[in-house]
């Protein structure tokens, strides 16, 4: 029914997509594995109209097909379901699955019609529990999953692609879900499914493609029987050169972060670890496996039971405000969002983090505060190397190492990474790797969360491999591999 | 994005060298980003100079436009603080006539013109920090909790006062700061040259000012940095009633009245200078000279219509309009400066 042929997607500095085929036939569960920065969510973009492809071709029902806009995949049958459900959430059911086709004559609702039409749509899910007038906001997760593909239907889909959509679900939540998906294939509807957990690709899917570095590496496998560990080799060994700085020669000094029972309802329970003086510690894990939440909490930006002892004394309960004052530091995941003030400049927002230690009574002293910045900006050879350049125009990678250098500044003890490289070439990536071995060689501890496999065991001391909200395996880099460490995340067996 | 990128060819690498202090203070006073704004002041002057020649360039119309433009001016000064740090202060005008009634009582006059001053700050204050603390940790909306603000610090200005005009003593301390003068100039134009220099002291050369623009610009960020971002709100609402209540000082001054209905749509007229000085309604950007300049524009317009004998609705209309094209041409300004 779909066909894709040779699809190329270039970005400034990346081709994400590297020539891609995928072939999918009407009424099948067509599963998409690949790792983070394999190119799926790139691939999806393609279908959905978001990314034109720069070269390949598409064909649907035989007919060669462009999306050229979300609108235009909507018309052509495509149905878009993401890892974040985009409802809004204070429109009610009927509103939301109707967004944008409302039943209207004259820009007049038809609230009716649109009732109607919904229930419909929803008893065809096996949901006629859900009313159509109900606010979206007051629906469960998996409620609002139902919405979501409630709306794909109302486009009358024939390809329904759905990034993760066990992500956010409970296990019976899941089982409701297949059983929709069953319903959906029986009627000829074709659904790409991606997700990183086996055993749901085992059965739900019946045909697997495999993507590595924005190319297709297998495709149409059969879901049920090919074994793990030929799916696995067909994720791992990832092209991409990573360099990685050589490990600390000297043994990691006193404990620094010790970590006990700490606990987060819904997100992670009874973790416990610690991190010593110049150790980098790891924690793999899948987006959603509750990895991110973990330092957070330790970060005091999230509420959680248990304790967190900083260099020998416990962190108090408090927030931000305190952690960072007993020396934590936290490179956020999102970075324009979280970290940055995009219209200052460099020096700005490197000492945002310890403006205190620039004043006295309150007054700034501007020549050290330039002083300081300067040097860190030549340390860490952040380019252009003028630290009065408004930060918005510096690349992914130069943002992330000013971040880094507002840790640099008074006397840090714990340094949380999350996601460090996130939206960073290759090339520079590299550099940061460098920078935060050095940071560690100083006597910092950190921990750093990442979601590729390899940049865990490369740049880590030690490693924890988080699933579904609990620590699974703790254990040195050196002893593990990606194959080991990607079976574990989406097996969950504790080798 | 490449990290090779170098800055673009028509800006000289100056290998990280910051421009000299001085020319950097000169930019940041009147620099080009406020060129068009001394082009519109530039603009109103010669109209006023064409319009009415033997009035306009006077020395007692010049002191006539300052003292008008001081009482505003020095909310100004506090209302910039606050929506650079991303909020808005809708109840400037009614805690300027609060804590005119409130110093101004039988009770508060008994102990003298110092003690009025004082009160008047201290009610300003109090109210702001009253502000501060429903938005920062009763996480009321900005705009609802001034809004809520406005009516009920006027309501309570008229109890007080009940709807009273009060007088004070027209030879007193207090009046002298309208009637004495300086080199020709009132005292109160001097407390506001004061206020707005202390202003633009505090926003950029102290700590406050920094986490101000943090606050404003990116809440998650500064509170990821360790900023207590709540504190800081609440400290700035404080900072805007605190400007209220020197503003109310230097009413009292010129009127020699305290009154409930002083201070009336001062909060459109304070935003709206914000707004054309080029400061972001959603924070993180602007600047004390801006909002300074914008102030005088407005105050500009007010002076030439009255001197013209022209109507004070078309006054109005002409601001309106302004506020329209200042923020259009700013908005292009800002696309340009857009990688």
């Amino acid at each position: 029914m779909l066909v894709m042929r040779g699809i190329v997607k270039q970005f400034p500095g990346v081709r994400a997509l590297d020539g891609v085929d995928l072939d999918v036939r009407a009424g099948e569960v067509h599963c998409l594995l690949g790792q983070n920065g394999a190119g799926k969510s790139t691939l999806i973009k393609v279908l959905a109209g978001v990314h034109q492809p720069d070269e390949g071709t598409v064909e649907f029902n035989g007919a060669q097909v462009r999306p050229s806009s979300p609108m235009d995949a909507i018309r052509l049958g495509f149905a878009t379901i993401y890892q974040e459900l985009d409802l809004v959430d204070g429109l009610s059911v009927a509103d939301n699955i109707f967004l944008g086709h409302e039943h209207a004559r004259l820009g007049f609702v038809n609230t009716g019609a649109g009732h109607r039409a919904t229930r419909e749509v929803l008893e065809r899910l096996g949901h006629g529990e859900i009313r159509p007038s109900t606010e979206v906001g007051r629906l469960s997760p998996a409620a609002k999953q139902v919405v979501s593909m409630a709306r794909a239907l109302s486009h009358d889909a024939r390809l329904i692609i759905m990034d993760e959509p066990s992500a956010a679900l409970a296990h019976d939540e899941v089982a409701n879900l297949f059983r929709i998906i069953r319903e959906l294939t029986a009627q000829g509807v074709a659904v790409v499914y991606i997700s990183h957990r086996l055993e749901e690709i085992r059965e739900i899917g019946d045909r697997v493609t495999v993507l590595k570095d924005g190319r297709t590496v297998a495709v149409g496998l059969p879901a049920r029987d090919t074994p793990t560990s030929q799916i696995v080799s067909l994720m791992t060994g990832r092209n991409v050169e990573y360099v990685f700085p050589p490990r600390a020669a000297r043994p990691p000094g006193d404990k620094v972060l010790d970590v006990e029972h700490l606990t987060s309802p819904g997100a992670f329970r009874d973790v416990s670890f610690a991190v010593r003086a110049g150790e980098i510690v790891g924690l793999a894990g899948l987006v959603g496996s509750g990895r991110s939440e973990i330092l957070e909490a330790v970060y005091g930006a999230r509420p959680a039971s248990g304790k967190v002892v900083l260099a020998g004394r416990q962190v108090r309960r408090g927030g931000v405000v305190k952690t960072v004052r007993q020396g934590m530091g936290l490179a956020p995941e999102e970075r324009k969002a979280q970290a940055l003030l995009l219209d200052q400049s460099v020096t700005a927002n490197i000492t945002l983090g310890s403006l205190p230690g620039f004043a006295k009574f309150g007054w700034m002293n501007r020549g050290r505060e330039r002083a300081e910045a300067e040097r860190l900006v030549k340390a860490l050879d952040i380019r252009p190397p003028d630290p009065e350049r408004p930060i918005r125009t510096l690349s992914g990678g130069n943002q992330q190492k000013a971040v880094l250098a507002r840790w640099l500044l008074g006397s840090r003890r714990l340094l949380l990474l999350d996601e460090p490289t996130r939206g960073v070439d290759v090339g520079a990536r590299a550099e940061l790797y460098a920078v935060i071995r050095d940071l560690a060689d100083q006597g910092i501890g950190v921990l750093l969360v990442s979601s590729e496999v390899p940049e865990v065991l490369g740049l880590a001391d030690r490693v924890l491999v988080v699933r579904e909200g609990s620590v699974i395996h703790e254990g040195d880099a050196g002893e593990l591999d990606e194959h080991r460490v990607l079976d574990m995340i989406m097996n969950g067996r504790a080798a | 994005m490449s990290d090779a990128r170098r800055p673009p060819a028509a800006v000289p690498d100056t290998g990280g060298a910051a421009p000299p202090p001085a020319r950097a203070t000169l930019n940041a006073l009147t620099g080009a980003r406020h060129l068009g704004l001394l082009v519109a002041i530039g603009l109103l002057v010669v109209v006023g100079l064409v319009t009415r020649p033997e009035n306009f360039a006077s020395a007692s119309n010049l002191v006539s436009i300052l003292s008008l433009a001081a009482t505003i001016g020095v909310i100004t000064v506090g209302a910039t603080f606050v929506i650079i740090g991303g909020g808005i202060d809708l109840s400037v005008g009614a805690i300027m006539a609060l804590a005119s009634v409130w110093a101004t009582t039988v009770a508060t006059q008994e102990f003298g013109p110092v003690v009025m001053a004082i009160c008047a700050i201290l009610v300003g204050t109090g109210t702001g920090l009253v502000n501060g603390w429903l938005i920062a940790y009763g996480r009321l909306v900005p705009f609802i909790a001034t809004l809520a603000m406005l009516v009920a610090a006027r309501g309570l200005a008229q109890r007080m006062s009940d709807r009273k005009t009060q007088l004070i003593d027209g030879e007193g301390a207090i009046a002298a700061l309208s009637t004495s003068r300086v080199l020709g100039i009132p005292l109160l134009v001097y407390i506001f040259a004061l206020v707005v220099v202390l202003g633009w002291i505090l926003l950029n050369r102290t700590t406050f000012g920094r986490r101000t623009y943090a606050v404003g610009g990116n809440p998650e960020a500064a509170r990821l940095a360790g900023i207590d971002v709540r504190r800081h709100t609440m400290l700035l609402y404080a900072l805007s009633g605190l400007c209220c209540g020197i503003a109310a000082i230097l009413i009292m001054a010129r009127t020699t009245t305290g009154s409930s209905t002083h201070g009336d749509l001062y909060e459109l007229d304070a935003i709206a200078a914000v707004i054309i000085g080029g400061t972001l309604l959603t924070g993180g950007r602007g600047t004390i000279v801006g909002s300074i300049l914008g102030l005088l524009i407005f105050t500009l317009i007010t002076n030439l219509f009255i001197l013209n004998g022209l109507n004070t609705s078309d006054q109005l209309i002409a601001k309106g309009l302004i506020i329209v094209v200042a923020v259009l041409l700013q908005r292009r300004n800002l696309k340009e400066r857009a990688p």
